[in-house]
């Protein structure tokens, strides 16, 4: 089947990421509704699996690129990789997760290939023969409709927003190996620190967050080695963020924190949720001592469920929850975890 | 760009910890040398005396947006800049803005004003405090009192009397640069007060100091002019904050009005409400055009003790009423310190007792109307401002923007 | 070392955004440079302090954007260049691209030029690493620390922040380097660089004046701005006299709701 929607499966370590077979399943939709097909395409080294994954997660069939120049990502020969693999097959569709890595990708293959790219949808549809996108602007204060007035169209979605199709074990499909037309690299990647520890913050279903509110309780006394008032109030967060991390482990959740938590060195930037940390759309999010400043929100909104724990009844994030308690979270959240931990049979 | 870039600084280095500051009764260490550092503490002192080479209103600017924030803040200036500097710029002698002033401006010390007595506050002409010309020294001795930044300085200015037998007591003052390490100073801090409680308030004591002859400011029974002189440095960035404190009494009720809810609407949209805050616009545009008047003159080199007293009277009155409005405003939640408004209306109280009372002011005002008060000229006036020529760029303090 | 950065002009962040007439509007609030720039700003800055040379900053953008290129003046760059055209307006990014790739090399023998990774208006961070492709430079996104820079060898090295952790990377020169939070803490501009930025004169490029005979048409096309749908959620408050009974609700209740 000539097929004109492509998707990209963005990996790491060998992994495709969490979202990968969710804009799978998106491009299949995009495809049925423009009666055409959907090919994967995989690019890197010893990652020709992959392929295989993604047909049976709804694709046609697939391209796969290798060349030992791609074991590490770098952006320029893995996007000369791929404008050549759309442009040979006239693409009119190019699908991506949004992802550091892929955010660049698509910004370089669009300019080689002269059109369009659309990063952080949180909604996608076909309309008269084109893909709409709808994306945040001004931290998610304005919404937009866009598409892309040329070829191919390249969209990039964001994580949770399209559910991830079954895997079906027996689909099979072609899986195409093809000339990596790298081109010229002259970077060099030296190694990688991972920060990332415990569930992925964009794939999780249920976050538990803390806020500034984690710092404050007075009847919280530090060690008397800690002399310092900075280094007082991290070690009451830290406190705090343990029962925070109780929850969450509960709960099989991911650790967030509002940028306020992150700026005062509670926990590292890898956490932060927000505008301008990772923007989570998970079932659940449980904000504690989380004021729910428009930052924060920009990062958090789309949450089918808030579950608000504040002191102060008037805190912003109380307009968007949908349960709330007006209480000190450092006895809610223990409460909170000693109940759940029974009635969920943990 | 210079009242965004105090905003920026007060907002993001102070905002989110004045109120623990305020309650522990003690500003962050770090902030005044922070202040020197960005060039705040001589804003206004030409370049070739270690300044900033901005002119009066970019004095009065700043000190709108740091009172917005906190009082403690811009009592800093005003003690620092207002009072202290501004006078030894007017009355110094080059050695004296050399030693004195340049480390001033440049922000490597901190500089006070010793006028005030326990026992003498508006009745200036009756400091007890003295300076007996021994040799070529004086010794000075006495007690000031109400003294902000008493045990922060490393300067003041500080004021005593060398002539007991002058026919008019007024004549008999003279003023000196006193170091704070000079054996026989003695100073504490003062707690307790009702506002401005992040700000360093004290006393200082002299028992026996010992001060070089070369370092009286002006001449022998100039003190009381030179007082009044620095007191005009000192008013204007007090009339300059309190706007800035109007500024915030307003955006602040501004901010609660259109999410509090009463009867079914938002407390913004009934009249009585409305009443206030148009009140607090008129203030603050009023008390804003007076010291803008009154720095405008400073540039311009002419006389404005006038103009100066007029603008800290309004300024300082309007404050108090604008923080009272807004408190009322808040309702019950003005009156807990969840809430800035109450220690606006404590830190605008203060306003209206030092660097003249209200009262002081009212009655100069009278005078100057019915011819009663004339300004004579001064034998050294405040230099006006001059466009200086700026040499290679310097380099600035560092900050994170709001992201 | 010749350096530039791209700064923009954009909304304050603090502002009430909301959409009027189907257009975006911020009512009075000011226009400021992107706060993403600043830290731009300032690692162009301390890379000129270590290594010598000058900083351009460039901007595309309306005349008023001018605004933008002063606090960048005001902070410490040496110079400032506005490429303003009406047909630029409706640019998008393949647009703009262009013609900061065009104005970079206008400049001539540029080393290396800076980005703050996005523009706080649009949020879509791709320009940089177009402008990088535009130019056949690598783009080194999302960069958190530059570990090492010899103008000498002509290499640079910068560890990214990408979602998994930090990609340690070494570049030659030039190259396009767009920046996050961690990289610096911007400076404030000093009351003599306000000075000066307020004197300053900055020359206005048209696009032809950048070589571009005719502006290229945009990838995208804008169908609608609307406001987000108002979260009609009405909060339900747990209460209860004891802060265990109040969690046994709380707990029950998402339980119920097939929440969790």
């Amino acid at each position: 089947m000539a097929t004109n929607v492509f998707v990209y499966i963005d990996h790491f370590n060998g992994q495709a990421v969490g979202a990968a077979w969710e804009i799978v399943g998106a491009a299949r939709k995009t495809a049925d509704a423009l009666g055409t097909g959907v090919t994967a395409v995989v690019i890197g080294q010893g990652i020709a699996g992959l392929a295989d994954e993604a047909i049976q997660h709804g694709a046609d069939d697939a391209r796969v690129a290798e060349d030992a120049k791609l074991k590490d990502f770098r952006v320029e020969p893995y996007a000369s990789a791929l404008s050549k693999i759309l442009k040979d097959a006239a693409a009119e569709v190019l699908l991506l997760p949004t992802t550091a890595r892929t955010r660049e990708l698509a910004a370089v293959v669009a300019v080689d290939l002269e059109t369009g790219v659309v990063p952080d949808l949180v909604g996608l549809e076909v309309k008269d023969g084109k893909v709409v996108g709808t994306r945040p602007i001004y931290a998610g204060k304005v919404m937009e409709r866009v598409v892309v007035s040329a070829k191919p169209q390249i969209f990039l979605i964001r994580s949770r927003i399209f559910p991830k199709p079954e895997a079906q074990a027996g689909k099979k499909g072609t899986v195409t190996k093809v000339e990596a037309a790298t081109g010229e690299s002259k970077t060099e990647v030296l190694g990688y620190k991972a920060t990332e520890v415990g569930v992925s913050l964009t794939d999780a279903a249920v976050i538990v967050s803390g806020g500034r509110g984690v710092s404050v309780n007075p009847k919280l006394t530090p060690p008397a080695e800690i002399t310092d008032e900075h280094q007082k109030e991290v070690w009451r967060a830290q406190q705090g963020f343990a029962l925070i991390r109780e929850l969450a482990t509960v709960l099989n959740a991911a650790v967030g924190a509002s940028r306020a938590a992150v700026d005062a060195g509670y926990v590292p930037y890898a956490n932060q949720v927000g505008q301008t940390g990772k923007v989570v759309s998970p079932d659940v999010y449980v904000a504690c001592g989380v004021s729910g400043a428009i930052q924060h929100l920009a990062g958090m909104r789309t949450s089918k469920t808030i579950v608000a724990i504040n002191k102060d009844p008037e805190a912003p994030i109380f307009k968007v929850a949908r349960f709330g308690i007006v209480g000190d979270l450092f006895d809610v959240v223990p409460a909170l975890t000693r109940e759940l931990k029974t009635k969920m049979g943990k | 760009m210079v009242q965004q870039m105090v905003r920026d600084f007060a907002q993001r280095e102070v905002a989110p910890f004045i109120k623990e500051w305020d309650r522990r009764q003690a500003m962050d260490a770090a902030i005044l040398p922070r202040m020197g550092e960005l060039g705040l503490l001589g804003i206004c002192i030409p370049g070739r005396l270690g300044g900033q080479g901005m002119d009066y209103i970019s004095l009065g600017l700043a000190c709108e947006e740091l009172e917005a924030v906190d009082t403690s803040l811009r009592v800093a200036m005003s003690v620092h800049l207002g009072l202290n500097s501004l006078g030894l710029l007017q009355w110094g002698t080059d050695e004296q803005q050399r030693t004195f002033l340049e480390p001033q401006a440049r922000g490597e010390k901190l500089a006070g004003f010793c006028l005030t007595e326990p026992g003498a506050g508006s009745d200036v002409a009756a400091l007890a405090a003295s300076a007996r010309r021994a040799g070529s020294d004086y010794i000075l001795n006495g007690e000031k009192m109400w003294i902000s930044l008493a045990s922060r300085a490393d300067h003041f200015l500080w004021f005593g009397r060398t002539n007991p037998e002058a026919a008019d007591p007024h004549d008999g003052l003279s003023a000196f640069v006193l170091e704070a390490n000079r054996p026989g100073v003695t100073r504490g801090d003062i707690h307790g007060k009702l506002g401005i409680r992040a700000g360093s308030t004290g006393w200082v004591h002299c028992q026996d100091v010992h001060v070089p002859a070369s370092l009286r400011l002006g001449e022998e029974g100039e003190g009381f002019k030179i007082a009044m002189a620095c007191l005009d440095g000192g008013r204007y960035t007090v009339a300059a904050g309190a706007t800035g404190l109007i500024r915030a009494c307003l955006e602040a009720s501004l901010r609660y009005a259109g999410q509090r809810q009463a009867f079914g609407r938002d407390v913004g949209q009934f009249q009585l409400v409305q009443h206030k805050i148009a009140g607090m616009v008129q203030s603050y545009d009023t008390a804003r055009l007076l010291y803008l008047r009154a720095g405008w003159m400073k540039n311009e080199g002419r006389r404005n003790t006038r103009e100066t007293s007029l603008a800290k009277w309004f300024a300082t009155e309007a404050s108090f009423g604008a923080a009272s409005e807004a408190l009322q405003i808040h309702g019950a939640y003005g009156y807990s310190d969840e809430y800035d408004v109450e220690r606006y209306l404590r830190n605008a109280r203060g306003a209206m007792l030092y660097e003249g009372t209200s009262e002081i002011h009212e009655l100069m005002q009278a005078g100057y109307a019915l011819g009663l008060r004339r300004d004579a000229s001064l034998r050294r006036e405040l230099p006006a401002f001059v466009p200086e020529r700026d040499p290679a760029m310097g380099n600035g303090g560092r900050r994170t923007p709001s992201l | 070392m010749n350096i530039v950065v791209c700064v923009k002009q954009t909304p304050d962040t603090a502002a009430t955004v909301t959409v009027e007439n189907g257009k975006v509007s911020w009512g009075d609030a000011p226009l400021v440079i992107n706060p993403w720039d600043e830290f731009a700003v300032e690692q162009a800055l301390r890379t000129r302090e270590a290594h010598g040379g000058k900083v351009i900053a460039l901007c595309v953008g309306p005349e008023v954007a001018r605004e933008a290129l002063k606090h960048a003046l005001a902070m410490g760059c040496d110079e400032a260049v506005l490429v303003s055209d009406p047909g630029l307006l409706a640019g998008d990014s393949l647009v703009i691209s262009k013609v900061l790739a065009a104005a970079i090399e206008k400049i001539g023998a540029v080393d290396l030029a800076f980005f703050g990774r996005q523009a706080v208006d649009s949020d879509t961070g791709v320009t940089p690493a177009q402008v990088a492709r535009r130019l056949g430079w690598p783009a080194l996104t999302l960069v958190a620390a530059v570990t090492a820079l010899d103008p000498a060898s002509k290499t640079i090295s910068v560890d990214r922040a990408l979602d998994e952790g930090r990609q340690q990377i070494k570049s030659p020169l030039p190259a396009v380097v767009s920046v996050t939070k961690q990289i610096c803490e911007p400076r404030y501009p000093s009351f003599m660089g306000i000075r000066k930025a307020s004197k300053a004169t900055i020359p206005v490029w048209s696009a032809a004046d950048v070589g571009l005979t005719s502006i290229p048409a945009a990838g995208l096309s804008w169908l609608e701005v609307f406001a987000p749908p108002k979260v009609e959620t009405k909060v339900e408050m747990i209460t209860g006299d004891t802060v265990d009974a109040v969690a046994a609700k709380l707990a029950a209740r998402l339980l119920e709701a097939k929440v969790l």
